[in-house]
């Protein structure tokens, strides 16, 4: 719903409290833009020159003034400041619960793949009121996935992901657009976000599903691949079981720990010798370049869905 | 009262324009005012052909689906527009004319430290231009004036190592020039010319001659590696051999942030002499306004990060860079307040000097206060990337620096030429294009945040209104820049001929003819007031 | 061209400036100046040379491994015994003992060219080895890809700044060249005094500077994971 002519649809949770920040700059840029203009205007009319000899007595400063017209900028750019941060902050972090969906951009198009399997290209069906997040990759150059009416954009990188997050709060169709410059149709590299009724959304997921969802075909690309011959469930294998790992911190041989995530899943399929889990040996091949994203992505659904069970710890036995 | 010998007014004076004649008399010369107009005529050259790339994109964005040429094309429009604007217009414009002509006379020299570096500094100008003219020419390039990799490195088949090899080149130009400053004003001062008693315009030149300095062997580095990258696909930038193309941006926005600083100091001190001038009033909180311009300098330096809030690069930094980004405002803020303070109880008047100085003080206020709406991060996530930041950067860099550029001009235009322009004209000019800039820029923050995103060479109908508005508005700003190009150079041979201190004002290079001869001053100055002495002339008998 | 000096000027004294004390203040000062903007240049790469060393410490530990540690370190003394040169020409040119400053900096001279030498040694090796990134990059199977167990395409990256920075340096040794020859030119014609010797000393500052960076390049490059 436009509430004013000059502003996009307020269809996300998140965008009525973006605006709301954004009528507050606006309103400050307006009154110091008057407050200038009006006095400046006001002394070029008071003191206009009257006479050619005229010579203005010379006013050197005042502190008090300095003090004060640095002092209140800076109180109102700390509002601004804590005010846009705080805001941020809590649009940062997906809530807990949120719809997963793969996005990947390459040159000139978006691809969008559901959990259940339903891909999409230029076009994401989403339903109302769940939050969605977005798990984003790019097959060339650096893109940006944009949706003016939610309010979010984030870079969309080659070789790393990126991720965002929005809860559609109104039904209708808006615009995608790639909002980094990626080459000679980045115009054209636009789509649409498609908000549903939630039976609506699954009338249409229910219409066109190849019977597969993305955890399942990551789970026979896991099989095809070989990782099942090393990454067996009992902790047995010359590979970590992947049970409950995602998520959770994981103690290297470098004695660093880091989480599991995404980008932890993508890289030690991809570069396996970067972050070895402590205990184990550095013996699994890469995979770079024998896997597509959307392989790649299929995979990271199924390992986060592997349940809670705990790996037994192996014994250390270094080389 | 100053000792500078005044000399007698007589058709047939020496001046550093007639003192020498033929073309090797200009090509190689080692006078920093005729190196200052080899500079003004190559830079108006570069302004013409940015320029005319701008007026082809406005009329190209009239239409929905473009109304002029192919998507490929307007890429390298705008990727032209914004290389040749910023590397080879805005960076030199004040520095490498008003700052070479001015700064010897105003410290009291006889010209800069280094004139031989001065002349090269020019000729190294001129073969970057070369090399990006030759790329504009051969096919053009596509990749943003920014040349973010891996489009610029892997993807672009356009001419990115020479124009990156240009640009290269060119900054050489500004740092040397910006040491050739420092020393001049650290070590070349008039006996009695202490920091505090400087023009505003030197502490503005020597604040932007430390960016300069600092900032642009980062730019040439980085583009030195993009390059590397590109011709040899080393890996540095490119994600599936390890590189990082972020690390690109941070590199490249090191410079290019403070960048944006090194185009509107400069402005800002043109601002400072004028509005004292024409207010016959020292400026209020001079000791402020300088330090405030040191400050710009050094925090500029800070806050690149602001330009990848949305890059994914972790929250903790964006918070980082929002805070100094809001805090590098403040210096600004308080120029502004002591502008215009400095009109309170002053005696004012308004030939076009100040008419573009006052336009600066009002455009610039606008551009910087829509920065804040970028500083804020839950802003910028929603601004980025949209033609909000293209109003934003050109309220500041048209609005601000042209605007500054245009009034230094105006001011010292009868001190480097030795003629008057009309004045009815200039602030007709003046008044078009304040009337045309804000036309062809105001709808475009008003696109940003509807959400029409930058570099678009086609875009969804319901943003066509806009755009037609702001392409009415580049027309009227065109026809505002052809003005003064018409009656500046008219008055160079019909102009009423200028005598040494046309405007009364204050200041050392008003003590010399116009135009000043060869060696700046008969004998060295010796300077025993303060600066923007208005009230004093009150007493002086003899007048200019 | 500005003319008409109504008073004589000492040798070497620019006509913008007011006695050869200024002249030689702006000179140091210019120079000054210059090097930190060569820092800012140089710094640029040392910056990303740092994230990559951080990222991946075992491609930069096996990558270094392969280097000739006799050379570089050769190269390091090389580089400080010129440094000395140059500042004994230096020297001597403020005490205005002509024949020595020519010396001297024809042994500056020399010290470079050896330097120069060494380098081109070294870069040959690695064409022989093919591992010059974007050029000869064919790893497999020569002594890298047994010392770099942490992939070899960030061993490239490795290599890569290795070029880079050396090759960076070794074109700032040869303009410093270039300038060395300049000065054996005017040094020998006479051209300096105890009064003035500016260019000596502003040369004499670059080099230096070029030699500092190589004090920092040798550890980075050369000593990764140390192994003396």
């Amino acid at each position: 719903m436009h509430n004013l002519p000059f502003q996009p649809d307020q269809a996300s949770s998140i965008a009525k409290s973006v605006d709301n920040l954004y009528f507050f700059l606006t309103a400050i840029t307006l009154f110091f833009t008057a407050l200038i203009f009006l006095t400046i205007f006001y002394f070029m009319i008071k003191y206009r020159r009257r006479s050619p000899d005229e010579r203005p007595r010379p006013i050197e400063g005042s502190v008090p003034l300095e003090v004060l017209w640095t002092a209140i900028p800076t109180l109102l750019v700390a509002v601004m400041f804590v005010w846009g941060s705080t805001l941020y902050f809590q649009n940062s972090e997906a809530p807990k619960g949120s719809l997963e969906i793969f996005v990947t951009g390459k040159q000139w198009m978006w691809k969008a793949e559901h959990p259940e399997g339903q891909r999409e290209i230029n076009e994401l069906h989403v339903p109302l009121g769940r939050p969605v997040r977005l798990t984003m990759t790019s097959e060339d150059v650096i893109h940006d996935f944009f949706v003016p009416a939610f309010r979010v954009k984030k870079d969309v990188l080659p070789g790393r992901y990126t991720s965002l997050w929005f809860e559609p709060t109104q039904v209708g169709t808006f615009h995608l657009f790639c909002a980094q410059y990626c080459g000679a149709f980045h115009a054209g590299m636009i789509g649409s976000i498609v908000v549903q009724e939630p039976d609506a959304y699954e009338s249409w997921l229910a219409g066109g599903t190849p019977g597969e969802s993305i955890e399942q075909a990551g789970e026979k690309v896991f099989q095809a691949s070989g990782c099942s011959s090393c990454h067996l469930s009992d902790g047995t294998g010359l590979g970590p079981s992947l049970l409950g790992v995602f998520g959770h911190p994981v103690h290297l041989t470098t004695g660093e720990t880091v989480t599991a995530d995404d980008g932890y899943i993508r890289e030690s399929i991809l570069q396996p010798k970067a972050k070895i889990v402590a205990g184990y040996s550095p013996i699994m091949p890469t995979f770079q370049g024998q896997l597509t994203e959307e392989q790649l992505n299929n995979l990271v659904a199924y390992i986060r869905s592997l349940g809670a069970a705990q790996p037994k710890a192996k014994e250390a036995a270094k080389p | 009262m100053s000792t500078a010998t005044l000399e007698p007014r007589v058709h047939a004076q020496r001046t550093y324009l007639n003192a020498d004649y033929g073309w090797k008399s200009w090509l190689f010369t080692l006078d920093h005012k005729r190196i200052a107009l080899l500079y003004l005529v190559s830079i108006t050259f570069f302004f013409v052909i940015g320029g005319s790339f701008a007026v082809l994109m406005r009329i190209h964005l009239t239409e929905p689906q473009g109304a002029l040429v192919q998507p490929e094309t307007y890429n390298k429009l705008f990727t032209l527009h914004g290389i040749v604007m910023i590397f080879f217009f805005l960076i030199p414009s004040i520095p490498a004319v008003l700052g070479n002509f001015l700064v010897p006379l105003m410290v009291g020299a006889r010209d800069l430290a280094f004139p031989r570096l001065n002349l090269l500094s020019w000729y190294i100008f001129i073969v970057g231009g070369a090399f990006t003219l030759y790329s504009a020419i051969a096919g053009g390039v596509d990749v943003g004036w920014t040349f973010y990799p891996p489009y610029s490195s892997i993807y672009s088949q356009t001419h990115v190592t020479a124009v990156a090899v240009g640009v290269f080149i060119t900054g050489f130009s500004s740092i040397l020039t910006g040491l050739n400053f420092i020393v001049t004003i650290h070590k070349m001062r008039a006996p009695g010319l202490t920091w505090f008693r400087l023009p505003l315009f030197l502490w503005a030149m020597y604040a932007t001659s430390i960016i300069m300095t600092l900032g642009t062997p980062v730019l040439a580095i980085t583009l030195f590696l993009l390059a590397l990258e590109h011709l040899f696909h080393v890996g540095i930038f490119s994600p599936e051999l390890g590189g990082d193309p972020l690390l690109f941006q941070h590199l490249f926005w090191f410079y290019s942030h403070p960048a944006v600083y090194i185009m509107i100091l400069p402005a800002m001190g043109v601002v400072s002499e004028v509005i004292a001038c024409f207010a016959r009033k020292r400026i209020f909180g001079y000791k402020i306004v300088a330090f405030s311009s040191v400050a710009i300098a050094v925090l500029g330096f800070l806050v690149w990060g602001h330009h990848m809030f949305v890059t994914g690069q972790s929250v903790y930094a964006g918070l980082i860079f929002s805070l100094l980004s809001f805090l590098v405002a403040i210096p600004s803020a308080i120029k502004v307040f002591n502008w215009t303070s400095t009109l309170y109880k002053g005696s004012i008047s308004y030939e076009a000097p100040m008419l573009y100085a006052l336009g600066f003080i009002g455009l610039f206020t606008m551009g910087g206060l829509t920065g804040l709406f970028l500083a804020s991060l839950a802003t910028d996530v929603h601004l980025n990337g949209t033609y909000f930041i293209v109003a934003h950067f050109h309220y500041i860099m048209v609005g601000g620096a042209v605007m500054g550029y245009l009034g230094g001009i105006h001011f010292w235009w009868p001190k480097i030429s030795g003629r008057k322009y009309p004045n009815a004209w200039a602030a007709l000019a003046a008044a078009i294009v304040f009337v045309g800039f804000n036309l062809t820029f105001f709808p475009q923050f008003i696109l940003g945040y509807l959400g029409m995103p930058r570099r678009y060479a086609f875009y969804p109908a319901e943003f066509q209104v806009l755009n037609v508005m702001s392409s009415a508005g580049a027309t009227i700003l065109g026809v505002g820049y052809l003005i003064p190009l018409v009656y500046l150079i008219w008055s160079m041979r019909y102009g009423p001929v200028a005598e040494s201190n046309p405007w009364g004002a204050t200041g050392l290079e008003w003590k010399t003819p116009s135009p000043p001869p060869p060696e700046n001053f008969a004998e060295i100055p010796v300077v025993n007031e303060e600066a923007y002495a208005y009230s004093a002339q009150a007493q002086e008998a003899t007048g200019d | 061209m500005t003319e008409a000096e109504a008073h004589a000027q000492p040798a070497g004294l620019a006509h913008q400036f007011g006695d050869l004390e200024q002249q030689q203040s702006a000179a140091t000062l210019g120079i000054w100046v210059f090097l930190v903007t060569e820092i800012m240049f140089f710094g640029g790469l040392f910056a990303s040379y740092a994230i990559y060393r951080w990222l991946y410490f075992a491609a930069f530990e096996g990558g270094s491994h392969v280097l000739d540690i006799r050379l570089g370190a050769t190269n390091t003394m090389v580089l400080l015994a010129s440094s000395l040169t140059m500042a004994l020409s230096v020297r001597s040119a403020q005490t205005g003992n002509r024949k020595a400053t020519v010396i001297f900096l024809i042994a500056t001279m020399i010290l470079g060219g050896i330097f120069l030498g060494i380098k081109g040694v070294e870069y040959n090796q690695k064409f022989v080895e093919h591992i010059v990134p974007g050029l000869d990059w064919s790893p497999e199977g020569t002594v890298l890809s047994r010392l770099a167990p942490g992939g070899l395409e960030h061993a490239q990256i490795y290599f890569f700044f290795y070029f880079a920075m050396t090759g960076l340096h070794a074109l700032h040794m040869i303009i410093g060249m270039g300038l060395l020859l300049w000065l054996v030119v005017r040094a020998h014609k006479g051209a300096f005094t105890a009064s003035y010797f500016a260019p000596v000393e502003v040369v004499g500052l670059y080099w230096h500077f070029v030699d500092i960076v190589w004090i920092f390049l040798f550890p980075l490059l050369y000593l990764i994971g140390g192994r003396y």
